[in-house]
């Protein structure tokens, strides 16, 4: 069935198609229309699921966490302030091992005080153990989260599925909503190894000596590893369902390209537009979306860039003092590996637009230039 | 008797050797029995027996549970008590004093 649905809904409807069983959030704008869906929706008996409603985002994930312990599929959804109140929780959900499945609507932090497009409060979560996918339009955002579950459910992680504030949340576009039936062949039933249960009572997340902490770090980095596997694995068979095949990166035109734009977000679609155009001059050029930032893509994002002469990276974010978060992470991956220069461009944060024209502008100054003459190039600052 | 065997179970399995046969979470690795948290103690409640009434006052406000009760006398459990000096501080008759470790 199609569908014309905002960002938003797309995560209420990948939930209700992934058949949560316990659903707990405070709101937050914009994602209040995600829980505001969902809570009609069970209500209404279509969903078959426990509604909580709790006096913080701290206290959602807090009971997210107590519920998929339990051995419940479980799913909230926040933004910006409320998930970087949510924080501490978010450490103890991927340490315990649980595979809660969240939307995070991208906004920039305040203050000044904002609701707008910014990676900056995902990104601040990048070493809290969660799987984290930055989606482009509403139909990745519902399907990343069925692929979500079957993937958490496998490597004992949780995943954070993340889409741009207004140029997704909402934004109205068509989005096929997958038959019941089919999902369910896909995502069967959530059965938890370890579960807490009166009948077979263990201690969960209590006090871990230095004898057995440090492999229990060592088991979620292992498992983090595998789930490299296991998310190419998911989104090959949902393509062989659904028609729509997914992976860590998306590569559009990179084959011969000779500057490669590397972007996540709605930004990844802009560029293949700019890609198009700047191919009908004549120009080499490509874009690489990261769609999965953790587990970091280096083996994808190697391959693919192998044969270019730059590549830019676009950041809807910044970790001051340093460069945008993806050209770090770009530079990391290439680092022994490739001297192909990398420039680092910061664009678009608190919503600010990055338009065809903020990326040409990008592609100009890679292309004039040999070397990045800058640390990071800050794009349409007002001067 | 079933509980017991529950018990031993639970403390045999934090002996583990290698990463591979442990639970990806930190799972009954921190049972108590083994965890003897009184470690971290530094000063200790002794009870003056001759003076106490047996009122289980202590017993009643030690945050951690560890001040048992052992033919009708509170009995400190060492192997948990965090010296916090709660129950010396309760005491109706002031016969439990605070004594440094080593001491
Ligand atoms: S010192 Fe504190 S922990 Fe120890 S027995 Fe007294 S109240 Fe309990
Ligand atoms: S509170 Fe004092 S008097 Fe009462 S049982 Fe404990 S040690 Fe004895």
């Amino acid at each position: 069935m199609r569908k014309v649905i905002m960002g938003n809904h797309s995560l209420s409807y990948g939930a209700l198609l992934s058949r949560v069983q316990v659903i707990s959030a405070y709101p937050i704008t914009p994602q209040t229309q995600v829980v505001e869906l969902l809570s009609e929706m069970c209500a209404s008996g279509e969903l078959k699921a426990k509604f909580i409603n709790v006096e913080s985002e701290h206290s959602a994930m807090a009971a997210l966490i107590g519920a998929s312990a339990a051995g419940a599929r479980t799913f909230s959804a926040t933004s910006a302030h409320g998930l970087t109140l949510m924080h501490e929780l978010l450490h103890w959900a991927a340490g315990a091992r649980l595979p809660i499945v969240l939307g995070n609507i991208n906004r920039a932090m305040a203050p000044g005080w904002t609701i707008w497009a910014d990676q900056t409060d995902s990104l601040s979560q990048r070493d809290t153990g969660w799987i984290q996918f930055y989606c482009s339009s509403n139909q990745e955002v519902l399907d990343t989260i069925i692929q979500a579950f079957k993937i958490s459910e496998k490597v004992l992680l949780p995943s954070m599925i993340v889409l741009d504030a207004f140029f997704l949340s909402h934004t109205y576009e068509p989005v096929d909503i997958p038959d019941q039936v089919v999902v369910d062949e896909y995502l069967p039933p959530y059965k938890p190894k370890y579960v807490l249960d009166t009948k077979d009572p263990h201690t969960f997340g209590g006090i871990t000596s230095p004898e057995y902490y440090y492999e229990i770090r060592y088991k979620m980095e292992m498992g983090m590893r595998e789930s490299v596997e296991v998310i190419k694995q998911a989104g090959k068979e949902y393509g062989e369902l659904f028609g729509r095949e997914y992976g860590l990166i998306e590569d559009y035109r990179c084959e011969d390209a000779e500057i490669i734009f590397i972007t996540s977000g709605t930004a990844a679609s802009t560029a293949k537009v700019v890609v198009d155009e700047l191919r009908e001059e004549g120009k080499k050029v490509g874009n690489l979306k990261i769609r999965v930032f953790r587990p970091f893509p280096f083996k994808e994002l190697r391959r693919i860039i192998e044969h270019a002469k730059k590549v830019a990276v676009i950041d809807r974010n910044i970790s001051f003092g340093h460069h945008g978060i993806f050209a770090q992470e770009v530079k990391s991956a290439l680092y022994n590996h490739s001297n192909i220069p990398v420039f680092g461009f910061v664009a678009g944060l608190g919503g600010r637009d990055i338009n065809p024209q903020t990326i040409k502008e990008i592609y100009h100054i890679t292309e004039s230039n040999e070397y990045p003459s800058e640390k990071v190039f800050w794009i349409g600052v007002k001067k | 008797m079933q509980k017991d065997k529950k018990k031993m179970r639970e403390s045999e399995l934090i002996i583990i050797e290698k990463e591979s046969d442990m639970p990806p979470m930190a799972m009954s690795l921190g049972y108590m029995t083994y965890n003897k948290t009184g470690s971290w103690r530094n000063i200790k409640p002794i009870i003056n027996y001759d003076i106490c009434i047996d009122c289980m006052i202590c017993w009643k406000f030690c945050p951690d549970a560890c001040v048992l009760i052992e033919n009708g006398r509170p009995l400190i459990d060492y192997d948990f008590c965090k010296g916090c000096g709660i129950c010396a501080e309760e005491c109706p008759k002031d016969c439990i004093e605070m004594v440094e470790e080593g001491k």
